[in-house]
């Protein structure tokens, strides 16, 4: 506990020196120099709070936020200085807000907490004292020697010792940690790999020396010296070596390794990093409001303090004989005395900053993010998966994106990728139902079940079956450990039992391909493949792997035959090895790739290259020189594969497919319509992502499709970019699409960002191919900070992808095949492209609608409360008198009139969804923030004025000034004439106004639930009857006893209803009449949908929307029932309501999902008139 | 095999989330109308047409409840005069330059004035304050509610809010602060000059003008009310600026110490700083009307100095009617505001007749 308070202090950094070591079981040489190391445990935290420093450390957290910092300060003040108002005043919602937030924080805590123990408490198998001991996965220290099963995770970063293979090695696959699917293979060094049991292992010493913890996952270096009869022998270990935490064991059935880093110091938790706040647009303009109301408390304080004393100048006003000051007053000091008074004047108008504001905004985060997880319309049944809310703070920003990032593959595409034409030897073949058929021939062909394959097409599918980088798992790892076990084809393994493993899903594809056509690829180790051609094995040996590289863009295989030859099979993308070849047809091909690349498909083209075995004993020389060259490897190495791949031999090109997902054309389109910018970023060649692009609607065939492509220098880009900003310019009536690819883009981005910028903004669509990673961020960056600040969305499926989701405002994951990466680091996951829709066009609209009435009723309601207590200033010669009772200011915020806005963010619906997503137009009406411009806020804050003007003159007119203030309490006295007080004016004041805020909130309402009318109404009488309770009492501890019965004698005047009503009417009328002249003279579309939603058949009437009840959403449901049966039954509105629900659901587009829905508890209004 | 071919030119940027994270719990979510956001509502828009009934219905009810508003408010009988005393020739004027609060020779003035119209039910009879600030900050708090309850601990330690009137001569004031130490002390008394010559007194109750809960509730005489008040407040000092103790206020023990009605009006704190309060009710006697037409005499003892504050003081008669006293502001307003609604109805129903088939049948540019 001590070293963990001073490791978080910093006063102990955790490594004293710069390697560990670590000593194998934790077998310490009895004798010598051991220096007792510590070690972090194996316990995860990503948790922010313990039971112990939660109440701190959450407090500490909250006030570094300037709202509550401020709110903090103005209750010292009042603690300080004599101030209008109590302390509680604003002690009580801070406390309240506090309160929340940190419920709410311990709960989120609390879920970590949870996930912690889960991973912390998961069994493991430890060897201990010579046997194997199953322990929890927290207490695995460093130096455990751990033994992990096939298809586990690795609880620590261990060094491999041994696996059950001889030679030592594992298959891993780390699709967790960085998103490649593939297996790797790990290897232990040879003195420890023969510790195969665990006595064995209880038998070995050996000490790994290695660097401290560090983040970066490729790298790795230490040594382990394992002492054999009295003789040490020293191994470097690499990053081959070490397996880390968060990988998968695969194809092995167990390894034991020894833990080297655990629990925060393993690899995979040095890169947890906390992602990085994103913003929201709305909390920008929130927080610039704030500033601006921060300046009107300032005015309003500091011309309150100069009146102040403007007036005090006359002895008469300052200090009438009826109302002579304390001693105390008199001798302070005049600063002193402005300083208080300023202060105090800041302390009464401290309520017009909403304090509840945040808080409420967090909860309508907070909760209303459920909804996008609870959404049918955004769950996909085939991978039963549903919509992930990772950030709660980004929900209204969906509504307010303007351009649209997208990964193709795996994300316009479903990642899956299928074997379709290929071309061999100039003739095109289809695959069909497992046969080739060469192109004009039906399936039908008359020559029956087994085409013959000519020999050049059995060498193009040979080639294609043993040129890859393919793994195959078996369910019986037998085939790798046997090694060259002639028996292990005799045993047999039905396909069934053999699953390939690939990084690139497409050499997958070509190898499931070749083997449904009869060549199978079914061994593999370090040394040989093994293939069986229509039933016949055949083995060959590997001599050499030329590997892939970007820059090269293709991989070959050097191969000895079963006859012996040597052999080189090459494949890549054709302008990378088209150039090379010198037989074969080579036109034809070229021809049949372009042909497939338009048709949308991935191709690669292979070729192949015998040797002499002159030429091969050169090439094997090269090789072996330039892999173990100590300078200049990779230099030699790329000489060397040019020198190799070259004098190829064409066999012809393969067409993969990547079926678009479903619905991608709609969606683009309709983000389109939605005036949303769509650009795709990929990773492919040009002609395959134009094509996809064309037919995923990206571009449309009308589009006039200008190229910024292989350009080499910055001149040659410029005068290319000017060139197409002249078209541009030119013909201007076309939509035009921009395809660039990496390179170019590079150049481009480096000098004419300016120009680059002009051309893209005039282009409908962009498409963005060769692609890397970075330059994905990057391109969302310069959108990003270009001078309008666009809001941006990325999505995509893979570990390339993350750092655009990272970098864009909304990150959105596709969860995709290639593992969790993306999903981990985005904002918001969905399972497909199309969702996308449903989540801007609706949600996004949704969310952004609710918030940004939120912010700004939240500023109304607060200019209303305050601005009357600074015109009542006027008229008690600023005094600092407060109109309203302290409890009412206290409760203002926290209760009157908290509930409907938090109810109404949660529920609102201006236009029915289904209209929202067939009219994608409609999100053009938000989109810039236009519903927090600057000129909404000032329409708010001047409403607000308008009315605190109407609340506080009107009262004053109607019941103040020379008149008086007085009633005729009827209900306590026949007749009498009975005078008002200051009190019963604030409370006249302050009833006007919580009637008015609320009922101005019901006329911004357009969808009415049993719940918005619950609070709507429940707010106004709770309000009637806290205060009638509240005035209803002499409270015993309280200092004043001023609002006693303040209420009922203002409720039972019946010139105070009047005015009450009148008041209220003055308010909202001109409001509605703005709203209705609005609507007819300039209707958004919006509003015009509205009309067009709502169809009066199947519109409720407000009775009905009070008495439909969603079944067991409530005890309100229960109390119904019971409503119901006192009032008898009544069949006919029930059933007038049944209809109305359900005809109001029928025409949504899905349909189905509402079918086994028909559980609505229907109940008769009270006031129906069959009733 | 190698391992380092890699089809996707992945360049390792590479994060990874926390532990433990990312386990989706795989679950169709619930097809409950609340979780779809389904609920069964109701969706009101704001059209010309739904508001335009509303329009017609608010013009139609408020237009005849400000007239007869308006009517009722100007059936009241409300009289006022003036007797601060600014002018020389008002009678009052010798008085109003007597500053003294605590002069033991009363100053009296008579003001003659004639009623129109005679005034018929009950009378009211208040009296006015202007510049008067009783919701000055310091004055309002300047009070000692429990003390005015009857405590007895409060009754001989006020309130430090009562300073500076809350000791006096080491002794506490009861009741302590401003505003009790600023109560009104001038007696109004008015005569009715009958035709054939002779002065009538007009009998005036100085009870019911405070609020039931006042006087019953809040505040209470301390030990209970058979108590002997001089002996209760024995210990105590008077304000200093009343005439009286305070349990001298009334001969009546029911209207007396700390539950006098006047001093109970005087105690609620005005919300403005030009007022009127409640001093007299006139019953409602047997002759008819209660106050005839003709001419009147007000007697005033004038003991209130309000001219260092440039203040007025004024004598209101006034009749009352089932909404209260004479406001004719309200009945304008309903007028105004509903003759507003009317005609914003005719408005919008041009609109709606004009515009509003058009906007039904108009298409979403997209």
């Amino acid at each position: 506990m001590l070293r963990w308070i001073r490791q978080q202090l910093g006063f102990d950094p955790p490594h004293q020196s710069d390697t560990r070591t670590v000593y194998v079981a934790n077998r310490f040489p009895e004798h010598g120099h051991y220096v007792p190391q510590r070690f972090a445990d194996n316990r995860i935290i990503s948790s922010k709070y313990t039971v112990w420093n939660f109440v701190p450390k959450n407090l500490f957290e909250q006030f570094r936020r300037i709202a509550n910092f401020y709110f903090l300060i103005i209750f010292l003040v009042q603690l300080m200085i004599d101030t209008p108002t109590s302390p509680v005043t604003s002690g009580l919602p801070l406390f309240f807000v506090i309160t929340v937030t940190a419920i709410k924080q311990g709960y989120e805590d609390w879920l970590r907490h949870k996930a912690d123990n889960e991973v912390n408490g998961a069994p493991v198998f430890v060897v201990r004292s010579g046997s194997l001991v199953q322990t929890r996965s927290k207490n695995i220290r460093v130096g455990d020697i751990v033994r992990v099963a096939k298809d586990e995770t690795f609880p620590a970063d261990l060094a491999l010792l041994s696996s059950d293979r001889a030679e030592g090695t594992c298959h891993i696959t780390t699709a967790s940690l960085d998103g490649e699917t593939n297996l790797k293979t790990h290897f232990s060094v040879a003195e420890t790999s023969v510790c195969q049991s665990v006595s064995q292992l209880e038998a070995l010493q050996a000490v790994v020396e290695c660097q401290q913890p560090e983040a970066d996952l490729y790298r790795f270096v230490g040594r382990i010296t394992v002492t054999q009869l009295g003789e040490e022998i020293v191994r470097p270990l690499g990053p081959e070596n070490l397996l880390l935490r968060g990988a998968r064991l695969k194809n092995t059935k167990e390894i034991f390794g020894v833990a080297i880093y655990t629990g925060m110091e393993s690899k995979m938790a040095l890169n947890y990093k906390c992602k990085s706040q994103k913003r929201s647009a709305v909390e920008k303009s929130m927080n610039t409001f704030l500033i601006i109301y921060l300046c009107i408390l300032l005015f309003e304080a500091v011309l309150s303090t100069i009146l102040k004393y403007a007036w005090q100048a006359e002895e008469k006003w300052d200090e009438p004989f009826y109302n002579q000051k304390t001693e105390q007053e008199k001798n302070s000091s005049p600063i002193l005395k402005f300083i208080s008074d300023f202060l105090a004047f800041l302390v009464l108008y401290n309520f017009i900053i909403p304090i509840s504001l945040y808080v409420t905004v967090e909860m309508q985060k907070f909760l209303g993010s459920f909804f996008i997880g609870w959404d049918l319309d955004l769950y996909h049944e085939e991978s039963d998966q549903k919509a992930q809310v990772n950030t709660s703070d980004l929900n209204e920003e969906l509504g307010q994106v303007e351009y649209v990032f997208t990964d193709k593959t795996g994300t316009l595409t479903e990642n899956e990728m299928q074997f379709r034409e290929c071309s061999i030897n100039g003739t095109k073949y289809r695959e069909v139902n497992g046969k080739l058929v060469p192109e004009g021939m039906t399936e039908e062909s008359p020559d029956g079940s087994t085409p013959q394959l000519m020999g050049e097409e059995l060498l193009f599918l040979k080639a294609v079956s043993l040129c890859h980088t393919v793994q195959i798992s078996y369910d019986q790892p037998d085939c790798l450990v046997g090694g060259g076990d002639p028996f292990s084809q005799v045993n047999g393994f039905s396909s069934s039992h053999m699953e390939y493993y690939a990084s690139s899903p497409d050499e997958k594809a070509l190898v499931e391909a070749t083997k449904r056509i009869g060549v199978a690829f079914t061994c593999s180790n370090g040394e040989t493949v093994e293939i069986k051609t229509f039933g016949k094995s055949e083995k060959y040996k590997l001599l050499h792997v030329l590997e892939f590289d970007a820059n090269r863009r293709r991989m070959s295989v050097i191969l000895q035959t079963p006859s012996g030859g040597q052999v080189l099979f090459t494949k890549g993308a054709e302008s990378a090895i088209l150039p090379f070849t010198t037989s074969g047809e080579i036109e034809k091909t070229r021809l049949h790739v372009d042909e497939f690349a338009l048709k949308g498909l991935r191709t690669l083209v292979v070729a192949c290259r015998h040797f002499r075995p002159e030429e091969y004993i050169d090439v094997d020389r090269r090789l072996n020189a330039a892999r173990t060259a100590l300078q200049q490897r990779e230099e030699r190495l790329q000489e060397a594969f040019s020198y190799i791949e070259k004098d190829l031999h064409l066999l012809g090109a393969t067409g993969v497919e990547d079926k678009l997902q479903d619905k991608v054309q709609e969606t683009i389109e309709a983000l389109r319509l939605a005036g949303i910018k769509v650009w795709v970023l990929t990773g492919d060649k040009s002609e395959t992502a134009v094509s996809v692009s064309l037919s995923c609607g990206h571009f449309h065939r009308t589009m006039n499709i200008l190229e910024l492509l292989q350009q080499r220098s910055d001149n040659e880009c410029a005068e290319q970019l000017r060139r197409l900003a002249r078209r541009i310019k030119e013909d201007n009536v076309i939509q035009h699409g921009l395809v660039v690819d990496g390179a170019s883009l590079s150049l481009a981005l480096r000098e004419h960002e300016k120009l680059f910028m002009e051309v893209c903004k005039n282009c409908s669509a962009v498409l963005c191919c060769r692609m890397a990673p970075l330059q994905k961020a990057k391109v969302v960056r310069l959108l990003k900070t270009s001078p309008e600040k666009p809001i941006t969305l990325a999505i995509g499926d893979g570990a390339n992808d993350v750092s655009m989701i990272q970098e864009a405002h909304v990150g959105i994951g596709i969860m995709g095949k290639e593992g969790r990466q993306a999903v981990r680091n985005s904002d918001y996951a969905i399972a497909r492209f199309k969702f996308l829709a449903k989540l801007l066009l609706v949600h996004g609209h949704f969310y952004y609608i609710r918030i940004a009435t939120l912010v700004q009723y939240f500023f109304y309601k607060n200019v209303c409360f305050i601005t009357p207590q600074f015109l009542y200033q006027f008229f008690c010669l600023f005094s600092q008198q407060t109109l309203y009772d302290s409890v009412y200011l206290t409760l203002y915020n926290i209760c009157f009139t908290s509930l409907p806005i938090l109810v109404y963010s949660l529920f609102e619906q201006l236009v029915h969804p289904h209209i929202l997503q067939s009219k994608p137009a409609l999100y053009r009406d938000i989109s810039k923030n236009s519903l927090l411009s600057f000129r909404t806020f000032l329409y708010w804050t001047l409403l607000g004025f308008c009315h605190a003007f109407v609340f506080f003159f009107g009262s004053y007119i109607l019941m103040g000034e020379d008149t008086t203030l007085m009633g005729n309490g009827q209900i306590l006295r026949a007749n009498r004439q009975l005078m008002f007080g200051n009190w019963t004016f604030g409370t006249l004041v302050f009833t006007v106004m919580v009637i008015t805020v609320t009922l101005k909130l019901a006329l911004e309402t357009h969808f009415w639930t049993w719940m918005n009318h619950f609070v709507t109404w429940g707010s106004i009488a709770f309000y009637f009857i806290f205060s009638l309770f509240y005035g209803g009492i002499i409270w015993p501890f309280l200092h004043t006893q001023d609002m006693y019965f303040v209420f009922v004698q203002l409720l039972s005047s019946g010139s105070a209803w009047f005015a009450i009503i009148i008041i209220i009417i003055t308010c909202l009328f001109p409001d509605v009449v703005k709203k209705v002249f609005y609507r007819h003279l300039q209707p958004t579309s919006t509003q015009k949908s509205q009309s067009l939603s709502i169809p009066q058949e199947q519109a409720l009437s407000c009775m009905e929307s009070l008495c439909c009840y969603q079944h067991g959403q409530s005890g309100c449901s229960r109390l119904a029932r019971l409503m119901e049966q006192m009032t008898g039954q009544c069949r006919a509105g029930a059933n007038q309501c049944t209809a109305s629900s359900r005809s109001n659901r029928s025409w949504s587009d899905t349909e189905n999902f509402y079918s086994n829905d028909r559980s609505i508890l229907t109940l008769s209004p009270i006031e129906s008139t069959h009733c | 095999m190698a391992t380092s071919y890699n089809a996707k030119d992945e360049d390792g940027h590479i994060t990874v989330s926390g532990p433990g994270g990312g386990t989706l719990r795989s679950r169709k979510p619930e097809n409950t109308a609340f979780k779809q956001q389904r609920l069964p509502a109701w969706q009101p828009i704001l059209t010309a047409g739904t508001v335009l009934p509303a329009f017609f219905i608010i013009g139609l009810i408020f237009i005849p409840i400000g007239i007869g508003l308006y009517v009722t408010s100007n059936n009241i009988r409300e009289f006022e005069v003036d007797y601060t005393g600014v002018d020389v020739s008002s009678p009052c004027f010798n008085c109003s330059q007597n500053y003294s609060w605590n002069s033991s020779r009363p100053c009296t003035c008579t003001i003659p004035f004639y009623l129109e119209q005679p005034y018929e039910g009950n009378v009211y009879m208040y009296y006015g304050l202007s510049n008067f600030y009783q919701n000055h900050r310091r004055y309002v708090k300047s009070r000692d509610d429990s003390q005015l309850h009857g405590d007895m601990d409060s009754l001989l330690t006020p309130s430090k809010e009562c300073e500076p009137y809350a000791f006096h001569d080491k002794k506490p004031i009861a009741p302590c602060g401003a505003i009790a130490n600023s109560m009104f002390n001038d007696t109004l008394e008015l005569f009715y000059n009958d035709p054939n010559g002779t002065k009538v007194l007009v009998p005036l109750a100085n009870t019911g003008i405070a609020w039931f809960t006042d006087k019953y509730v809040k505040f209470k005489n301390p030990g209970g009310d058979g108590a002997n008040l001089t002996a209760v407040f024995q210990g105590t000092s008077k304000p200093v600026n009343w005439l009286k103790p305070v349990y001298e206020l009334d001969k009546n023990s029911s209207n007396n110490g700390f539950i006098n009605e006047d001093f109970i009006v005087w105690m609620r704190t005005a919300a403005l700083p030009t007022f009127r309060k409640l001093y007299r009710t006139i019953k409602d006697a047997k002759v008819i009307p209660t106050l005839p037409s003709g001419n009147y005499t007000l007697e005033v003892v004038y003991n209130y100095p309000v001219r260092s504050f440039e203040g007025r003081k004024r004598m209101i008669l006034s009749t009352i009617s089932w909404m209260g006293g004479k406001n004719p502001f309200l009945g304008i307003a309903y007028v105004t505001v509903g003759s507003v609604c009317f005609f914003l109805g005719v408005v919008l129903l041009v609109i709606h007749h004009k515009c509003g088939n058009r906007n039904n049948s108009a298409d979403i540019s997209n």
